[in-house]
C-alpha cells in the first residue's frame, strides 16, 4: 500500500488520538464478524445438546414446527442443493459466455456500455427476482413442463440462475481481460482462429479467475434467500423433483421467523443452527474463491 | 472468419442478449401489471386487507427512515474504516486480519446478519422490532461495501497531493481532512449511493428482525415499528388472494424506480469523479 511517509514526529493532539478512533471503526466488523459466530454456535449448542448431533445429521426429516418433531437437515440440504443446481445450469454457461463477448468480441465502446448496465442489474433486489419468479416464470412453464406445482424448485433455480448471471460475467470478463494481450496476439500469429484463441488461450490462463466466478455463484446460490421463500415453497422433502414444492435452508429460516417463535425454544434454537451450516458452507466457498483470485492476481507472465 | 468462429460469436452475443431481453420483458410486465394501481393514492394510503384501498404509504416512511438511519451508522464507521486502513494501518498481521475479515464479512449471506439482528440488538440490547433495531442490521450488512468502495476511492487521490501537503507543513489528520477527503468525495458519495441501493431493496434481514408486516401508521421515531417497501412487496406476495398480486406490482414498480435513480446518481457522481486529477 502505498503511502506517503510521515512529515515528522507526529505530536499534534488530533494526530494522536484520531489513528485511535479510526482504529475502533475498523474493529467494528470484526465484532461484527465475531458476533455472528458468537450467535451461532452458543444457540446451536444449546440445540445439539438438548437433541444431539445425529438427530441432526443422521435423520430424513425435517418437522421441528409440528408435534412430531425430526431434525434432520437433509430434506432443507437437498433443497438447496436443487435450487442452486439449477440457479448455475443458468448462470454458468450464460454468463461466461456473456463475458466471453464483452472481454474478446465487444467493441471498447460496448463493453463501455454493458457492462454498467450488467452491474445495475446485479442489483435489482432479491424480492422483486422472487415477484418475476412466482407470477411470471412459473405460470411460462407450467405451459410446457407437465405436472408443475404452483411452488417448485425449477422456477425459483431458473429465477436465481437470471439474478446470479451478472455476477459470474462480470467476474469472468474481468479474469478474461487480465490475460495479456500478448497471449492473444502470439495465438493468432500462429494461426489460431479466435474460437481456438479463445478456449486454448485465453481461458485456461484466465481459469482460476473464472473458477472463483463459479465458486463465489455457488456460494451466493446458496445463500440467497427471497427468491425461494417466495416462489419455491415451504416444504422440506428429501427430492431432487424440481416441479414439486420444497424448502431450503434460507427459506425455512424466513419461514420461522414470519412466526412468533419465543426465543430459548428448540424451534428458535433450530434457525441458527440452520444458520450456523449455512455460514460454514458459504465462508468455506468463499475463502475457496479468494484463494483463487489470489493465484491469478500472484502471477506474472 | 471460420465456421467455429462464427458460431462462437452468435453463443456469447445470445448469452448476453438473452437475459437482457428476459429481464425487460418482466419488467414491461410488471409496468403493465402495476398500471391499475398505481397513483397517488397508492403513495398516500396505508395497506389494507381490501386490496385496492391498500397503499405503501408506512412503507415508503419506513424505508426511508431507515435508510437515513442506516447510513447514520454505516457511513461514518465505514469511512472511518476505511480512512484506518488506507492512512494509517501499520502493515502487519493485524491489519491483514481486519482486511481478511472484511473480505468474510462481504460474502456472508443477508440472512446470517439477520439472525446476528434478532439475537443481538432485539434481544440482548432489547431494541425491540424497531427501526433502530433494523438500521443496526443493515448497517453491519451493508460495512464492507461502505469501506471497500471509500478505499477505493482513498486509493485514488495520487500520493503526490499528500507529499505537498506535508511539504506546506500539514500533519497528517489536516491532510486529510483537507486533501486527501474533498478530492475523494464523489468516490466515497458514488459508494454511499450504491450501497443505499442495496440496503432500500434488502428484504431477508428485515423480515428476520420481525419487521411488521401491517403497519398502519407512519413511524415517528426510531424506537418505533416499522414496515419498508421490500416487506410490504414480499407480504403481498405471500397471500393467496390474486388481487394483491397488483398491489405487489405496483409496489416492484415502485421500488425499482427508487434503485434506478440511486444507480443513476451513483453513475453520474463517478461520470464526475472520471474528470482526470493532475
Amino acid at each position: 500500500m502505498p503511502r506517503a511517509a510521515t512529515p515528522r514526529a507526529a505530536t499534534s493532539l488530533a494526530d494522536r488520538i484520531v489513528p485511535k478512533i479510526l482504529f475502533l471503526c475498523a474493529l467494528v466488523s470484526v465484532l461484527a464478524t465475531a458476533g455472528i459466530v458468537a450467535v451461532l454456535a452458543i444457540e446451536s449448542a444449546a440445540l445439539f445438546s438438548s437433541i444431539g448431533l445425529s438427530s441432526f445429521f443422521l435423520d430424513t426429516q425435517w418437522t421441528p414446527l409440528f408435534t412430531d418433531k425430526h431434525y434432520g437437515i437433509w430434506p432443507l440440504a437437498a433443497g438447496t442443493l436443487l435450487t442452486t443446481a439449477i440457479a448455475l445450469a443458468v448462470a454458468l454457461p450464460l454468463g461466461l459466455f456473456a463475458a466471453i463477448y464483452l472481454s474478446e468480441i465487444a467493441s471498447k465502446r460496448a463493453r463501455r456500455i454493458l457492462k454498467p448496465t450488467l452491474e445495475v442489474l446485479a442489483g435489482i433486489p432479491t424480492v422483486v427476482y422472487g415477484y418475476f419468479a412466482l407470477t411470471m416464470i412459473t405460470p411460462a412453464l407450467q405451459r410446457v413442463v407437465p405436472g408443475l406445482a404452483a411452488f417448485n424448485a425449477l422456477s425459483a433455480g431458473i429465477t436465481m440462475g437470471m439474478m446470479i448471471l451478472p455476477l459470474v460475467a462480470s467476474l469472468s470478463d474481468d479474469a478474461l481481460f487480465a490475460v495479456p494481450q500478448s497471449l492473444r496476439e502470439g495465438a493468432y500469429a500462429l494461426g489460431a482462429s479466435q474460437r481456438a484463441t479463445v478456449f486454448r488461450v485465453v481461458l485456461p490462463t484466465a481459469i482460476s479467475g473464472v473458477g472463483a466466478a463459479a465458486i463465489l455463484a455457488v456460494s451466493r446460490a446458496i445463500g440467497e434467500t427471497m427468491i425461494v421463500a417466495v416462489a419455491a415453497g415451504q416444504q422440506p422433502r428429501l427430492t431432487l423433483d424440481p416441479r414439486v414444492p420444497i424448502e431450503t435452508m434460507t427459506a425455512y429460516i424466513v419461514q420461522v421467523s414470519l412466526g412468533d417463535t419465543p426465543s430459548g425454544s428448540l424451534e428458535y434454537r433450530t434457525l441458527f443452527a440452520v444458520g450456523a451450516a449455512l455460514f460454514v458452507i458459504t465462508l468455506g466457498l468463499n475463502i475457496l474463491a479468494q484463494r483463487m483470485r489470489g493465484r491469478l492476481a500472484g502471477r506474472t507472465l | 472468419m471460420t465456421p467455429g468462429d462464427r458460431a462462437l460469436r452468435a453463443a456469447s452475443i445470445l448469452s448476453l442478449a438473452l437475459p437482457l431481453v428476459v429481464l425487460a420483458t418482466l419488467v414491461g410486465a410488471a409496468v403493465k401489471a402495476a398500471l391499475p394501481r398505481l397513483g397517488w393514492s397508492f403513495l398516500t394510503s396505508f395497506p389494507s386487507r381490501f386490496a385496492e384501498g391498500a397503499g405503501i404509504l408506512s412503507a415508503l416512511a419506513g424505508s426511508a427512515w431507515l435508510l437515513v438511519l442506516t447510513l447514520a451508522m454505516a457511513v461514518p464507521v465505514g469511512l472511518g474504516a476505511a480512512l484506518y486502513l488506507e492512512e494509517y494501518a501499520p502493515p502487519g498481521r493485524l491489519t491483514s486480519l481486519i482486511e481478511l475479515n472484511i473480505a468474510n464479512l462481504a460474502g456472508v449471506p443477508s440472512i446470517i446478519h439477520g439472525l446476528l439482528g434478532l439475537e443481538i440488538f432485539v434481544r440482548v440490547f432489547g431494541l425491540g422490532r424497531s427501526l433502530l433495531a433494523g438500521a443496526a442490521t443493515l448497517a453491519l450488512l451493508l460495512l464492507p461495501m461502505v469501506i471497500m468502495t471509500s478505499r477505493e476511492a482513498l486509493r485514488s487521490v495520487p500520493l503526490s497531493l499528500r507529499e505537498a501537503s506535508f511539504a506546506l507543513g500539514a500533519d497528517r489528520w489536516q491532510t486529510i481532512r483537507q486533501v486527501v477527503l474533498p478530492m475523494s468525495m464523489p468516490g466515497i458519495l458514488t459508494g454511499v449511493m450504491l450501497s443505499l441501493a442495496r440496503a432500500a431493496g434488502e428484504t431477508a434481514p428485515l423480515v428476520m428482525i420481525g419487521a411488521l408486516t401491517y403497519v398502519a401508521f407512519v413511524p415517528s421515531g426510531p424506537m418505533d415499528a416499522f414496515t419498508a417497501l421490500p416487506i410490504q412487496i414480499f407480504n403481498w406476495l405471500s397471500r393467496p388472494q390474486a388481487e394483491f398480486r397488483a398491489n405487489a406490482a405496483a409496489a416492484v414498480v415502485v421500488l425499482l424506480v427508487l434503485m434506478l435513480s440511486l444507480n443513476a446518481t451513483a453513475i453520474w457522481l463517478r461520470a464526475r469523479l472520471e474528470k482526470p486529477v493532475q
